[in-house]
């Protein structure tokens, strides 16, 4: 690790001063993936700005029937809330399903979405239940949120506040771990609401988390995983490594997506 | 007598410091003045080294010295030595290059060592590292072993042309030939024995720390064998006499084999601490483990099996390379050699067996030894061959096998090995029943009803154990004795301590061989402290690997009680006033035998030492004896494995859904530190067989360098396993122990294969059997069988 300079704001708006005036300078939410890469060297940001003191980013509600859940809940307290429960339990698995227990516990929703894995979990998830990211400007969609590899539309100064996910009539998020990290080596999510039903897959795609509409035109006529048989994600669009080559991953895609609509 | 004798499933005496955090592993140990290395590595697998400029690094804060290869030239510090001669078939010597602690002129795979930067703090180290610019003539790599021999490839070394270090052989060349040539089948294989990264839990580490004022160097250091660490740093590197050098090996994490040998960084530190005039601290990260500690295994494999028309194995042949890395380890050259091919007769009467071996540099982490060194390699050769043999004459493998065992012992290999005892029927009964194989057929029928299919593989191992009878490894090559020492000091109260040249790092020796001396002397175990690991403590020793501990390092403790148990009888009838001969010593009680004159081991001990009541001309006072116990063969632990899996095969996910061992281990000291032996020796072979694989790039990259890409075996990878032992004393030692550190991983990794293959109907598939490796083997599956 490099030496860097630590601030722990009290309000969103100093952070997001704090982060405009020093360009090398990184949020610290759960520090899950931030602090290996630097404990590694591989990063090296100038400052931390910690968001750990803003306690009203975190905490989990249920607001005109969406939930609603601040951006610096850890993924255990997702796993365990009964509001999660309650509106969107297969959300609650989403998060229980992440790293392990101490990721589980130090790890935040919206540090996750931020740093926007295109192995993570979420991606998927909030593409599939066409969620809301919420910042400290705006309110963004999913689909307009996530643009690529480890790339979102946040714009300098810009923090994930909350996150805002509507109710489905259901949703589930089935993946196949990579053996070696358990990061999804395919992860997908299907979502079935009052627009219609929404996959969305993670780990596999090239550009990260994707939305898979061929799978969705055809779930939409007959909600079935009879119905994706014959639908084939393209091996072109793959990721490619050691531990699925882009033929395999492309063919998993459709084995977890028929999964996913089995529940 | 004692309920904690040899036999009892004591608890682990060491086990309250480890799980409350109180274990003191080298890390822990922190040196007034203490400074850091970190090692500047090669990011290059072969290159020549054109220049290195320090000047930056040097005017760094915090820098107290930067050394490289010529500074430990100009002071004669020596390289790093193997201490295994292996002769080739044409009676040459083994064609090593010189293996100097930090690079001279060339680096030869990803992570050797260019230069040590020490500083002040960790960072400041690390900091400075980043500032040596080594200027780099990059070469090309020599990564596939398949390959490395052939005529154009880039020289590893010079004094190894072809990249050849050897091409050994065992056996009877023109004798198996010829039972081949009159076989009514012949059933011939290729295997990939994949190459393995240990991780150790505790990465290696080391402290060393120059005394100016004795003049004496203390090395506290990761390793399985200080004595022999002190051994080669001594009288091969240099660093100092071995009057001038302690080696300090306290708690240490795990080992696997990796922290057999002599590394570079435990030398430099030690060296350069006098260099700085302060102690110097060096722990690996997991990355540089990844990098530098000795993988394990590597093998490329053609085998044969032939058979007469009854299915009466002949002969066996082997043609094995075997990927050294870049540099011979320790004991790199010895583990494809005498540890493995010896073990090619497998539990089998099989009259002829030749073996080749080629020994071959790559531009990659050196191998060496890692838990079953040699003998997973040959067991994973020997089963496979049964197991497609069976299937190929339309035998079933386990009835194959019985008809092949070798009932009679003592029996002679045509491999050197001379088993001394066994029951392998006696296993393969118990195997079998308790894993159900009467019900199999119903469980694959309902595993095909489900979509899914269900293989079952056996895996009959035998490994050589209690390593080694000193003249026949020397005559082996062997660079050492193979003994080991014990000494028993009782103090005046009674209380034993017992010094011992094994090294306890995870097996429990603490517990052990305090329940061996409690069966002895009759004292309970909280009577006894195990020392170890400090060459100032203990005399010499060898250290712990080949699961010899038990069968060596506690026949020495046997060894050294019955001569502490002899004093005791002259001072007991001494005291009592009767003649030697009548005193018998049992239950932790000197008699005199037709009397009720009675002294228990304590009163003895005490009487020992204040010397009253005997004539010191003719008993010297005090309790304490020694002992170098060299035992008398291998001991050859052996058993029967039976995993049962399900293939999912859309995502080709394998599941073990059971596993059965059976082992005979001989008499069993702990119970249940045995069971817990099996236990992780079986999730590193399913590890190796299903989930492990070291992997490099065509440039010598390690690809694998994380455990992120390399996969460990975690809980939920195995099942619960179903152990049991059926056993047979070992007639070779005083305690009839035979070994049990390394059968699970021997044992799993043929099983487990030989499972697959059964589920696939096909032998087409390599380890690890990942997910997707299983899944494309699927798509080599007969159609028909596919469909079912």
């Amino acid at each position: 690790m490099y030496a860097f300079e630590y601030a722990r704001p009290s309000s969103i708006a100093e952070a997001s001063a704090l982060l405009k005036a020093n360009p090398e300078a990184k949020l610290l939410a759960g520090g899950q993936t931030l602090l290996p890469a630097m404990k590694l060297r591989l990063a090296s940001p100038s400052d931390l700005v910690d968001l750990g003191g803003l306690a009203d980013m975190r905490g989990i509600a249920v607001k005109d029937g969406a939930l609603v859940i601040g951006a610096m809940t850890t993924h255990a307290a997702i796993a365990e809330s009964a509001d999660v429960a309650a509106t969107v339990p297969g959300f609650a698995a989403v998060a229980e399903g992440i790293g392990d227990p101490h990721v589980r516990n130090r790890g935040t929703i919206g540090g996750s979405l931020a740093n926007n894995d295109p192995s993570a979990d979420y991606p998927a998830a909030v593409l599939a239940l066409g969620a809301s990211i919420v910042t400290n400007t705006r309110t963004l969609s999913a689909d307009d949120f996530i643009t690529g590899l480890f790339s979102t539309a946040l714009e300098d100064g810009e923090i994930i506040t909350a996150i805002s996910i509507p109710a489905p009539q259901s949703f589930i998020y089935v993946k196949m771990p990579n053996p070696a990290s358990r990061f999804a080596l395919v992860g997908v999510a299907v979502a079935r609401a009052a627009g219609g039903v929404r996959v969305a897959v993670t780990g596999a795609g090239g550009d990260g988390a994707y939305r898979w509409s061929e799978a969705e035109t055809a779930l939409a006529a007959n909600f079935s995983p009879a119905a994706l048989d014959g639908i084939k994600a393209d091996p072109a669009m793959m990721i490619a490594d050691l531990h699925a080559a882009a033929d395999y991953r492309a063919h998993l895609v459709g084995v977890i997506a028929r999964r996913a609509v089995a529940g | 007598m004692t309920d904690q004798g040899i036999g009892a499933s004591v608890k682990r005496k060491e086990d309250l410091r480890f799980i409350t955090g109180n274990g003191r592993y080298v890390d822990d140990i922190n040196r007034p003045g203490q400074s850091y290395a970190v090692f500047v590595r090669s990011p290059h697998a072969h290159a020549r080294i054109k220049g290195i400029d320090m000047s930056a690094a040097k005017a760094a804060p915090g820098v107290l010295g930067i050394f490289t290869g010529d500074d430990l030239a100009r002071d004669k510090v020596g390289g790093l030595i193997c201490g295994w001669m292996i002769h080739s078939k044409d009676g040459t010597p083994m064609k090593a290059g010189p293996h100097p602690a930090l690079a001279q002129g060339k680096v030869r795979y990803v992570g050797d060592h260019v230069a040590v930067v020490i500083a002040e703090t960790l960072n400041q180290a690390r900091d400075a590292a980043e500032l040596v610019s080594v200027d780099y003539e990059p070469l090309a790599a020599v990564v596939d072993l398949g390959a490395a021999q052939a005529a154009g490839q880039p020289q590893v070394h010079d004094e190894a042309p072809a990249n050849t270090v050897y091409q050994w052989h065992l056996g009877d060349k023109d004798a198996t030939d010829a039972a081949f040539a009159k076989a009514a089948h012949v059933t011939k294989i290729d295997l990939v024995n994949n190459r393995l990264v240990p991780n150790a839990m505790e990465p290696r580490a080391a402290i060393g720390e120059y005394d100016f004022g004795a003049d004496s160097f203390t090395l506290y250091t990761t390793s399985q064998n200080p004595h022999v660490a002190r051994l080669v740093l001594s009288a091969f590197i240099g660093i100092a006499p071995e009057n001038k050098l302690r080696v300090i090996a306290p708690d240490v994490g795990g080992g696997f084999g990796s922290k057999i040998f002599i590394y570079a960084e435990e030398t430099v530190c030690v060296w350069a601490s006098r260099k700085v005039r302060r102690p110097v601290k060096w722990t690996a990260d997991r990355s540089e483990a990844f990098l530098a500690d000795a993988h394990g295994r590597d093998h490329l494999t053609t085998a044969e099996l032939a058979l007469d028309a009854d299915g009466n194995a002949l002969a066996l042949r082997a043609k094995t390379k075997a990927n050294l890395g870049a540099y011979l380890s320790t004991f790199a050259s010895s583990v494809p050699t005498y540890l493995y091919a010896p073990l090619l007769s497998g539990q089998y009467n099989i009259p002829a067996i030749y073996c080749e071996v080629d020994g071959v540099y790559t531009t990659t982490t050196p191998v060496d030894a890692y838990r079953g060194a040699g003998r997973p390699e040959a067991t994973f050769v020997v089963e496979r061959l049964m197991e497609v043999a069976a299937r190929e004459t339309g035998r079933d493998p386990a009835e194959f096998r019985r008809k092949n065992f070798i009932r009679a012992f003592p029996h002679q290999t045509p491999v050197i090995m001379a088993y001394d005892a066994g029951d392998y029927e006696a296993c393969l009964d118990k195997a079998l029943e308790m894993a159900d194989m009467k019900g199999f057929a119903q469980r694959k029928a309902a595993s095909a009803k489900a979509g899914k299919l269900r293989g079952v593989g056996y895996s009959a191992y035998i490994e050589a154990c209690g390593i080694a009878p000193s003249r026949a490894v020397g005559s082996l090559g062997a660079g050492v004795g193979l003994w080991e020492s014990a000494e028993m000091r009782v103090n005046p109260i009674g209380t034993v301590e017992v010094l011992t040249g094994s090294h306890s790092h995870g097996q429990g020796h603490e517990t052990t061989f305090a329940q061996v001396v409690s069966s002895k002397l009759g004292i309970p175990i909280d009577q006894v402290t195990i020392v170890h690991g400090d060459t100032d403590k203990v005399q010499m020793g060898m250290g712990t690997y080949g699961s010899r501990s038990g069968a060596v390092g506690a026949s020495a403790i046997v060894k050294a009680a019955d001569k502490v148990i002899a004093k005791g009888k002259r001072v007991a009838a001494a005291c009592m006033e009767v003649p030697e001969d009548s005193v018998d010593f049992a239950e932790g009680s000197f008699s005199a035998r037709g009397t009720n004159k009675k002294m228990t081991f304590g009163e003895v001990a005490l009487q020992a030492y204040v010397a009253h009541k005997f004539d010191s001309e003719e008993i010297e006072p005090g309790l304490k004896e020694g002992s170098f116990y060299d035992p008398k063969n291998f001991t050859f632990p052996s058993g029967v494995h039976v995993a049962e899996i399900e293939i999912d095969m859309e995502t080709g996910v394998t599941r073990i859904d059971r596993w059965t061992a059976v082992d005979d281990f001989g008499i069993l000291i702990n119970p249940m530190i045995v069971e817990g032996q099996v236990h992780g020796g079986i999730a590193q072979g399913v590890g190796q067989a299903m989930l492990e694989g070291a992997v490099y790039n065509s440039d010598g990259q390690l690809v694998t360098g994380s455990f992120m890409d390399y996969c460990m075996p975690r809980a939920d990878d195995v099942p619960s396993f179903n152990v049991a032992m059926s056993s047979t004393p070992c007639p070779s030692n005083p305690l009839g122990v035979k070994g049990c550190g390394e059968a699970g991983a021997i044992a799993a990794p043929a099983a487990l294969i030989n499972a697959i293959t059964d589920a696939l109907g096909h032998e087409d598939i390599a380890m690890p059997a990942t997910p997707q490796a299983v899944w494309r083997a699927i798509q080599k599956m007969p159609r028909k069988q596919a469909a079912e």
